[in-house]
């Protein structure tokens, strides 16, 4: 009577479940991940006004601001995917961790890329060593540490838990990337958006943001889709429901010829 | 809302801020590209990897 039904939680753990779960989810979120970004680059780079400071540069934004977004909510995925594999030992999650690190890695270049190219016609430079943009270099750093770790041990088990254990400790990072530009004087702007108080954006600019950043979300979901299946197909190659999932196009072909 | 360039060059160009632009948004796709396509070519890989297997393990008797 007192037992707790956590069987939710260790179907939630199998990869066989995750695998056939988001083959009917990932299409749906896919095709609205396309049509939002689609939506929000045309209104973005066409439909919103040109602003009266920085002139069309600004455009970058609606690229800028979402890929740096998911670069920091994808940090969160991947080191709390790793906690839950350290504590709870779920195979599943470390799949999870171990694919949120090359999707964080690109989105992290993305935001560092348009920063230093919406930079040059805005402050008069590519690059400066202030804390945002610091802190930011070293997110994609802590990112490449997690890729490299999970290459470094012949031990898959060995990789897994180092990678998680930088996963956590990097975490200490992501306060200092939301607080950088209001606790050093820096060249970046702070923040446009802002779930307390008003932003200081126009809603004409404001909604293409928004559709963008909702946009890349879908998309993010997708990718760590689409990767972990990977992973657990590379990793589960000896299970029959695998082999029966993969082989089914082959087997179908040999009754038909037989 | 209305269209806000005179016309397809004035929106190429972006009175001079066009080439960073339009680099921004050619990079950021290009790379989210080749996050797309590694999963799929390697899914590719696997399955044709089981398949040369089963071949070997069919063939074997």
């Amino acid at each position: 009577m007192y037992q707790l039904n956590w069987q939710w939680f260790h179907r939630l753990g199998s990869p066989r479940w995750f695998y056939e779960k988001t083959s009917r989810w990932s299409p749906w979120i896919g095709a609205i991940a396309l049509l939002t970004i689609v939506i929000g680059v045309v209104w973005g780079l066409g439909f919103a006004p040109t602003d009266s400071k920085q002139g069309n540069s600004y455009r970058v934004i609606f690229i800028h601001v979402p890929a740096a977004f998911l670069a920091l909510a994808g940090y969160y995925v991947m080191a709390i995917a790793g906690a839950v594999g350290l504590i709870w030992r779920m195979k599943l999650s470390f799949m999870v961790m171990k694919s949120a690190a090359p999707i964080g890695a690109v989105l992290t270049f993305v935001t560092l890329v348009t920063g230093a190219i919406w930079g040059k016609p805005t402050w008069g430079t590519w690059w400066v060593w202030d804390a945002r943009i610091t802190s930011m270099l070293i997110l994609f750093f802590l990112y490449l540490g997690v890729i490299a770790l999970q290459g470094a041990y012949q031990s898959r088990d060995l990789s897994n838990k180092s990678s998680a254990i930088l996963s956590l400790v990097g975490m200490i990072n992501i306060p200092i990337i939301y607080k950088s530009v209001d606790w050093w004087f820096t060249l970046h702007q702070p923040a446009t958006l802002k779930l307390m108080g008003p932003s200081s954006i126009d809603p004409s600019m404001a909604y293409p943001l928004l559709i963008m950043i909702f946009g890349f979300y879908c998309l993010y979901a997708w990718l760590l889709m689409a990767w972990t299946r990977l992973e657990i197909l590379n990793q589960e190659q000896k299970a029959n429901w695998v082999k029966e999932l993969l082989l089914e196009g082959r087997i179908k072909s040999d009754l038909k010829n037989a | 809302m209305q269209f806000q360039f005179e016309n397809i060059l004035d929106f190429i160009q972006m009175s001079g801020h066009g080439p960073y632009v339009w680099a921004s948004y050619v990079l950021t796709f290009a790379v989210i590209g080749i996050l797309i396509y590694i999963p799929y070519k390697l899914k590719r890989q696997i399955v044709a990897q089981l398949r040369r297997k089963q071949k070997l393990e069919n063939s074997d008797y």
